[in-house]
């Protein structure tokens, strides 16, 4: 399933959210939805889920509006931070209601992920802990088999074998059955080498709409003693800048790949993470 | 398993390189399968994408070979054609990198052979 925002703005009294967002998740790729803390995420992903409504624009699902369209919504799982089922129920309770409202959700997968993940499945909801909170939500995601899937900081609380596990499980669902995917994070480095795609939000504003492999070309670091670094910054406009002791890096924005080698000096392409700092940081100056 | 990928070059490209290292060392003999997409995507945590292009790169230089509904294979010939194009860049990927650095040690001529007679010995058993 395809999904399109078109002019997507929200505001919250004088605060604007989301400024002017268009952009299309085209069926079944992995999308990165970067940001810092506060960049608009959460606020997209709850418009594209029909749980707010955009202050502009509309959000259209295979060409069709999403706005009060059940049979669309039923086709698209946001992985939020909240939790939306009573707290007192049971986490195999739980999966039973999914079944209800995802015709196509997967009970033995789930109850297959939760073994796998350690979940007690006879526990209360709100009897789990932070991490098993995140993993219960997780073992939804990867069991409803909706065409859409929206997570939402999917890997909040999990510790470094959860996380690991996630990912492989993610890209076994997505091999078995393809869908859109678009991971919501400002964990960059751990799922840069998931996606395919990535959009970038800054306070309110989408920032860059491009294939990783493009953006990441667009972008290497330079690294060595100062005074040679600041000799090869001359006349250039780093995005960003930074020093530890006698040993300088920069970050610079270039179109064709990679510049001619200089003696002494480092120079590499600038990872995902590298790039969206320094973008960010271009951008608050 | 992980694939310590580095950041320096574009991961298809490392992934292609692996590959052809483990053909090389006979991890995967000539006519024999290699893992598929989805293994690659899993075990290293890429996107399949990206593991397509890398296999890919095998496929067009004629070292792998699809089998319709089957999965890749290891094409016949695979390991000399590798060889062959590795033995061009062995002069200057690892010869000339080691004359520099024996000059650099202050090793002669002489003890620098004697090294290299003492590696072969080495793994020739």
């Amino acid at each position: 399933m395809k999904i399109e925002l078109q002019n997507i703005s929200k505001h919250f009294g004088s605060t604007i959210a989301l400024d002017q967002i268009s952009l299309t998740l085209e069926e079944n790729r992995i999308y990165g939805l970067l940001g810092n803390n506060g960049a608009g995420k959460s606020t997209l992903l709850n418009i594209i889920t029909n749980r707010i409504y955009p202050t502009e624009g509309q959000v259209l699902a295979d060409g069709e509006a999403i706005f009060e369209n059940d049979l669309a919504l039923g086709q698209i799982f946001l992985m939020g931070e909240q939790n939306f089922y009573p707290e007192d129920m049971r986490v195999n309770k739980a999966f039973r209601a999914a079944e209800i409202f995802y015709p196509h959700f997967d009970m033995e997968k789930a109850m297959e992920l939760s073994r796998q993940f350690g979940l007690n499945t006879q526990k209360k909801i709100s009897n789990l802990s932070t991490g098993y909170a995140s993993i219960f939500r997780l073992v939804l995601a990867l069991s409803v088999n909706t065409p859409v899937l929206l997570l939402d900081e999917p890997v909040l609380g999990l510790d470094a074998p959860h996380r690991d596990l996630f990912y492989r499980l993610l890209l076994e669902k997505y091999a078995e059955s393809p869908c859109t995917i678009l991971l919501s994070t400002h964990i960059i480095q751990e799922v840069a080498n998931l996606l395919e795609h990535v959009l970038i939000l800054h306070n309110g504003k989408l920032l860059k709409d491009l294939p990783v492999e493009e953006l990441l070309r667009g972008a290497y670091t330079v690294s060595g003693p100062a005074a040679l670094v600041d000799q090869y910054l001359l006349g250039k406009k780093p995005l960003s800048l930074q020093s530890v002791g006698g040993l300088k890096s920069a970050t610079l924005q270039q179109n064709d790949g990679l510049p001619k080698p200089v003696e002494g000096l480092h120079i590499a392409p600038a990872s995902l993470q590298e790039y969206f700092i320094s973008l960010v940081q271009e951008e608050e100056n | 398993m992980n694939a310590g990928f580095s950041e320096e070059r574009p991961i298809f490209i490392q992934l292609a390189e692996q590959l052809e290292d483990a053909i090389l060392s006979g991890v995967y003999p000539e006519e024999t399968q290699v893992p598929s997409i989805t293994e690659y995507s899993v075990a290293y945590k890429i996107n399949p994408a990206t593991a397509l292009k890398g296999i890919n790169l095998l496929v067009d230089a004629g070292l792998l070979y699809k089998k319709r509904g089957v999965g890749m294979f290891v094409a016949r010939g695979a390991r000399e054609q590798l060889a062959k194009r590795r033995q061009e860049g062995f002069y200057r990927d690892y010869v000339l990198p080691l004359t520099r650095e024996a000059q650099r040690l202050c090793l002669n001529r002489a003890e620098l052979e004697n090294l290299i007679e003492r590696g072969w010995i080495e793994h020739e058993d």
